[in-house]
């Protein structure tokens, strides 16, 4: 599992385009925002957790049928199916994978664009760490997605359909931590919540994942 | 004699077809008595004539969540016994499902309008139907988008599992997202919290009336994908020959 990290972390930083694509993409929407909004501080210091929450969800989104549709194009998807590990372990680490190439950088890199976005100073904490809490259930179920849609000619738009109603409940959660955190409040209940949400996913995904990708090579 | 037997394609058409124009029947009956029964009751004191909607409304989003859970133990049925039928059946749920959910939303909104004096309100309930429906919708295309009927079958069913799961806690973290606007359950035990016995009659019903009609909906649907399945096989042998 470990060598399977590290085979896709080196094949993500060598490939291009993996790695700056979502802080991009993210840095994009921080822009165009403002634009569509109005460039008034007080709207958008309001506003400001929810984009940076649902930016940081179609950053994630952007990246997703990356995660097996190559190893399936040239085979070593079957590989990965009977190599001693389980499935359930090639998973787990693909999207452990996944998860540092395309949600990390976006972690580190929010209080950033929170700066661009107004976001209050007190709302920095609880965005880091309901990022940081958040964003492996969003990987998790982004590889649940790619799993099913991985056969799939186009894929990418259905991956989308299906994934999204999917981050509903991790989206709430964190745009909630970060908006109480930035109006002041005590935020740790939504933060218990969306760790709950991770644990859950880490738990049961790796099973429903590997089940589709089983389906999908058959 | 056991109730796996119906997963014979050939038991199922039989029986299906033998029971279908009473389910036909029961669901026009019910439905139509139902609705004018509903039509013809009095105005409501605080909500004047718009409370004839409920008899839509109230119905329709009941089966929209019931006819999701009849996918789930179908799709469990799949991929625990490999019936096809079940799959089938689950396959033919969903778009009325999907309607459903549409007739809820719909009607919530022109009841909304009068009453709330808004269309739209971002409330735990509203909002868990849309999510709903996005549900059924990414469901609806993931049967359309695979080409092998047996890998379309188990990628759906896996796909109703985590979504039952997902679904069940956008519902929850909606309700701790924001406090609702919608009233409570319409068919409360609750002494005090009753409707009144005017509108009870003809909601029940209206709602007997809609479980037929998703029971008839359903076994016709169910029974144009068998049949499809066969012209399918047909034509697969003609070629072959």
């Amino acid at each position: 599992m470990i060598a399977l990290l590290m085979r896709d972390l080196t094949l993500a930083t060598r490939a291009g385009g993996g790695f700056g694509l979502g802080l991009g993409f993210f840095l994009i929407l921080c822009t165009l925002v403002p634009f569509g909004v109005g460039p008034e501080g007080e709207t958008l210091s309001r506003i400001a957790p929810g984009i940076l929450w649902v930016g940081a969800l179609l950053a994630c989104l952007l990246s997703l049928d990356r995660i097996f549709a190559l190893d399936y194009e040239d085979g070593s998807l079957d590989l990965l199916a009977t190599a001693p590990i389980p499935l359930e372990g090639a998973v787990l680490a693909k999207a452990a994978a996944h998860w540092i190439t395309s949600a990390l950088p976006l972690v580190v890199a929010a209080p950033l664009f929170g700066l661009l976005l107004q976001l209050p100073r007190q709302a920095v904490i609880p965005l880091l760490l309901s990022l940081l809490i958040g964003t492996p259930a969003l990987s998790m179920l982004g590889a649940f997605g790619a799993a099913l849609t991985v056969g799939l000619r186009r894929g990418g738009l259905l991956l989308s359909l299906l994934v999204l109603p999917l981050y509903v409940p991790t989206l709430i959660f964190g745009a909630e931590a970060t908006r109480r955190g930035a109006s002041g409040m005590e935020f740790t209940t939504p933060l218990i919540f969306l760790a709950a949400i991770t644990l859950l996913t880490l738990a049961l995904i790796p099973f429903a994942a590997a089940a589709a990708l089983r389906i999908n090579l058959r | 004699m056991s109730i796996w037997e119906y997963a014979n394609p050939v038991k199922f058409m039989k029986t299906s077809g033998r029971v279908l124009p009473w389910v036909v029947g029961g669901a026009a009956l019910f439905t139509v008595t139902g609705l004018i029964w509903g039509f013809l009751t009095p105005p409501d004191y605080r909500q004047g004539a718009s409370v004839k909607i409920m008899f839509l409304h109230v119905p329709a989003a009941m089966m929209a969540i019931n006819i999701w859970l009849m996918m789930l133990v179908a799709s469990l049925i799949w991929i625990i016994r490999r019936h096809h039928v079940s799959a089938l059946a689950a396959k033919a749920a969903a778009p009325i499902g999907a309607v459903m959910t549409v007739i809820a939303l719909v009607t919530g909104a022109a009841w909304g309008q009068p009453t709330w004096g808004t269309w739209w309100e971002w409330d735990p309930r509203l909002t868990s139907f849309l999510v709903l429906f996005l549900f059924y919708v990414g469901y609806i295309a993931l049967w359309e988008a695979v080409e092998n009927p047996d890998s379309a079958a188990d990628l759906t069913g896996v796909l109703c599992l985590v979504g039952s799961v997902f679904a069940l806690l956008s519902r929850y973290a909606a309700m701790f997202w924001n406090q609702g606007l919608h009233q409570g359950a319409s068919l409360s035990v609750a002494p005090g919290e009753r409707m009144s016995e005017i509108y009870r009659y003809p909601l029940y019903l209206c709602m007997i009336g809609f479980f037929l009609l998703f029971l008839a909906l359903l076994l016709i649907r169910t029974r144009t994908e068998i049949r499809i399945r066969r012209t399918a096989a047909l034509q697969a042998r003609e070629t072959r020959l």
